[in-house]
């Protein structure tokens, strides 16, 4: 099993998103996550698709998704030339004793803390899936009563790869 | 003019000459509309045979069939139909009514989310919000339908927006879409790549299926072919790419197919794969295909290559602009050495039966009746024994054999003979179904009668669902479950109801005289064959 990161520039149209995830459903590919998004051309939106299988089948999704008449372009972003973030939200139980640790590990992973409540924290961090990993790996002492993941998004590095929007 | 109005006027401006449906008060705008043009409309018996018979249609004109049905259950009715067209890449082009766009997503009567349900079934579809969107959706969805990857699109139109006053109307000459581009000619240096093997290989050999009969590339194939003495075989789809006696033609493949025609292009050393999506039924074993041989795999559709069985060499495009460029190559091939032993296979694998001399033989009835069709026949086959039978037997000349081979829908070929007469009123239609698949569409008889659309009928009549008692009869061990058709009408009266004539046949005795009358006689007729219900395709 391999994971690969898709980019899709497709048309801004309604169902657009339901037509992607539901052809990952029936024809049974696995999606880790997916995010979608306006670009700056109002007309296209920016998905990115995180999925799973092996090479025939990330080589069937890449296919059957460019099959898709409202899809313009999908290519995919390989980690070594691209950058990555995800948004995670995590609210974790705090009491007046707890809270200075938890704001302690906030700190050196530049999170930020932006709800403070009598008995929690609602941390917001963007990052990378491995210093995601690795913050929460930091807070498995603490209860996380709440969290969100916004899934994986990303761009790639420079010009190259640039699909351009006639 | 109105929404309505203006849906006939691109339907009028496609060219398209018949509108097979059944109206409901959501879609009464546009069969209000219709009478003002020269449009045929044909209303058939069910919604779904609607789309059946716009399949016929269009496997055999070339366009996109049309249908037209009304919101909710006529909507839903509708789905198989297009989804054996989606199966079978058929371009059709269904409009559906609903109900006034105030009222959508509230549950109303009728209503039903029809582009939701048929998403995984269509090329395309669209829910029509705005009138003023009805010209360039239409466009899109005939170019759409009709190119590429062929297939079913469908067109939701709300009451309120078939009612609605149209600005100005205006038919687009050209389809503007952003992100759907399909690539038409084929890549010119796999082209030469392809040339160069066919040079080098001794045992070569052309796959054709259903993809090759919906770019018409059939006369360029059987040229390429005859030019250079390759061998060709067929999937189901692809009956009919060659004449069935072309001394080329070495039958269908797969796991209903022959024999001889399955080792031919397992022992071949260069596998030309074209239109054919390689899926379980023509190809059981993808690795036979792919090992030990070059694997071209020619499709339009980019995915269907490397789906299934992974391609040596890759030729993206439409199967006739690609015959077009092989065509333009020369190159000198000897294959004369492997041509003699596929002869040898023919004759020394060919199957052997032994019929029942009580009942009618599937088999030389089958045989007989095609041979006796006129040159330019339709042979219409449904799904069930009969269609494997059918796919043996059956002599395609310079006609089309038609049948629903991707999903296999009980009842395609009734409502698709229609169809396909109605598309070609001069030639000979012939639909060959069971007992149980003429039951599924038997209403159409109707539908005949009221039109005018002479179809000529076989029935093979066994009195159980054949295929699937054959099925558990070797699986589940003679324990028949849900197989018996008892209960059935008598044909002969069933056939006088309808006021079409009738023939039975109850053995091989009088075949010949009785095949005769049948093809011979002017309009529609019904032949019922007695076939022994212990009868086996295997």
């Amino acid at each position: 099993m391999q994971k690969k990161v898709f980019q899709l520039i497709a048309d801004n149209t309604s169902g657009v998103l339901s037509r992607i995830s539901g052809l990952f459903s029936r024809r049974g590919y696995n999606i880790e996550s997916i995010t979608a998004g306006g670009t700056a051309d109002p007309r296209y939106s920016r998905i990115t698709i995180v999925a799973t299988g092996d090479d025939e089948v990330l080589e069937q999704i890449e296919k059957q998704v460019s099959k898709l008449v409202d899809v313009k372009d999908i290519k995919e972003l390989r980690p070594d030339e691209s950058v990555f973030r995800e948004l995670v939200m995590i609210k974790v139980r705090a009491s007046a004793e707890e809270r200075p640790s938890i704001v302690a590990i906030t700190d050196i992973f530049r999170a930020k803390i932006v709800d403070v409540s009598p008995d929690s924290l609602v941390i917001e961090m963007t990052g990378t899936q491995n210093k995601i990993e690795a913050f929460m790996g930091l807070l498995s002492g603490h209860e996380i009563l709440e969290l969100a993941r916004t899934g994986i998004t990303g761009l790639s590095r420079g010009t190259e790869n640039v699909t351009y929007m006639e | 003019m109105n929404g309505a109005d203006a849906i006939i006027k691109c339907l009028e401006a496609e060219g398209v000459k018949n509108v097979y449906g059944y109206p409901g008060v959501a879609i009464c705008p546009f069969y209000n509309s219709i009478l003002e043009s020269d449009i045929r409309t044909i209303l058939i018996r069910t919604e779904q045979n609607a789309a059946h018979a716009a399949s016929g249609e269009a496997r055999i004109s070339g366009r996109p069939g049309v249908c037209a049905v009304t919101s909710g259950p006529g909507a839903t009715n509708v789905i198989t139909g297009i989804a054996t067209a989606f199966a079978d890449s058929i371009p059709l082009v269904c409009i559906t009514g609903q109900v006034h766009t105030d009222l959508l997503g509230t549950d109303a009567f009728q209503e039903a989310d029809i582009t939701g349900a048929v998403e995984s079934f269509v090329k395309y579809s669209y829910l029509v919000k705005d009138v003023n969107d009805i010209p360039h959706i239409m466009k899109e969805a005939f170019y759409i339908a009709n190119s590429g990857r062929k297939g079913p699109v469908l067109i939701d139109v709300p009451i309120d927006v078939q009612n609605a006053t149209i600005n100005k109307f205006k038919y687009p000459e050209e389809v503007k879409l952003r992100t759907y581009k399909p690539t038409m000619k084929g890549n010119a240096l796999q082209i030469k790549k392809v040339i160069k093997e066919l040079e080098k290989a001794k045992k070569p050999i052309i796959c054709a299926g259903g993809g090759v009969l919906l770019s018409d590339a059939q006369e360029n194939l059987r040229h390429f072919a005859q030019e250079h003495q390759i061998p060709v075989v067929s999937t189901m789809m692809g009956l009919g790419v060659m004449p069935t006696k072309h001394p080329l033609y070495f039958g269908m493949v797969g796991n209903n197919g022959k024999a001889y025609a399955n080792r031919a292009m397992n022992e071949s050393d260069l596998l030309i794969m074209v239109g054919a999506s390689v899926a379980d039924r023509a190809v059981s074993q993808p690795d036979l295909i792919t090992k030990g041989k070059i694997l071209v795999h020619i499709d339009v559709d980019p995915a269907e290559i490397g789906k299934n069985a992974g391609a040596t060499i890759p030729l993206v495009g439409d199967a006739k602009c690609i015959f077009e460029d092989f065509e333009k190559e020369s190159f000198e091939g000897n294959y004369a050495e492997w041509l003699e032993t596929l002869k040898e296979y023919r004759v020394s694998m060919a199957k052997k039966r032994n019929p029942n001399p009580a009942y009618v033989d599937p088999a030389a009835f089958i045989s007989a009746l095609s041979e006796k069709m006129e040159e330019d026949a339709v042979y219409v086959a449904d799904v069930g024994q009969n269609q494997i039978w059918s796919c043996s037997y059956a002599v395609t000349k310079q006609g089309k054999f038609l049948t629903s081979g991707g999903m296999g829908t009980m009842g395609y070929s009734i409502p698709a003979a229609m169809g396909a007469k109605i598309a070609a009123p001069e030639r000979q239609v012939v639909a060959v179904c069971g007992d149980g698949s003429f039951q599924m569409s038997m209403m159409e008889l109707a539908t005949m009668q009221q039109h005018h659309v002479d179809v000529k009928i076989i029935v093979l009549k066994n009195n159980s669902l054949g295929m699937v008692r054959e099925y558990q009869q070797f699986t589940y061990k003679e324990h028949y479950s849900m197989i018996d058709l008892s209960g059935s009408p008598d044909l002969e009266k069933l056939s006088a109801a309808y006021d079409i004539p009738f023939q039975r046949l109850y053995n091989m005795e009088k075949m010949d005289e009785v095949i005769d009358t049948f093809l011979a006689h002017k309009g529609s007729m019904i032949l019922e064959c007695i076939i022994d219900p212990m009868d086996i395709v295997r």
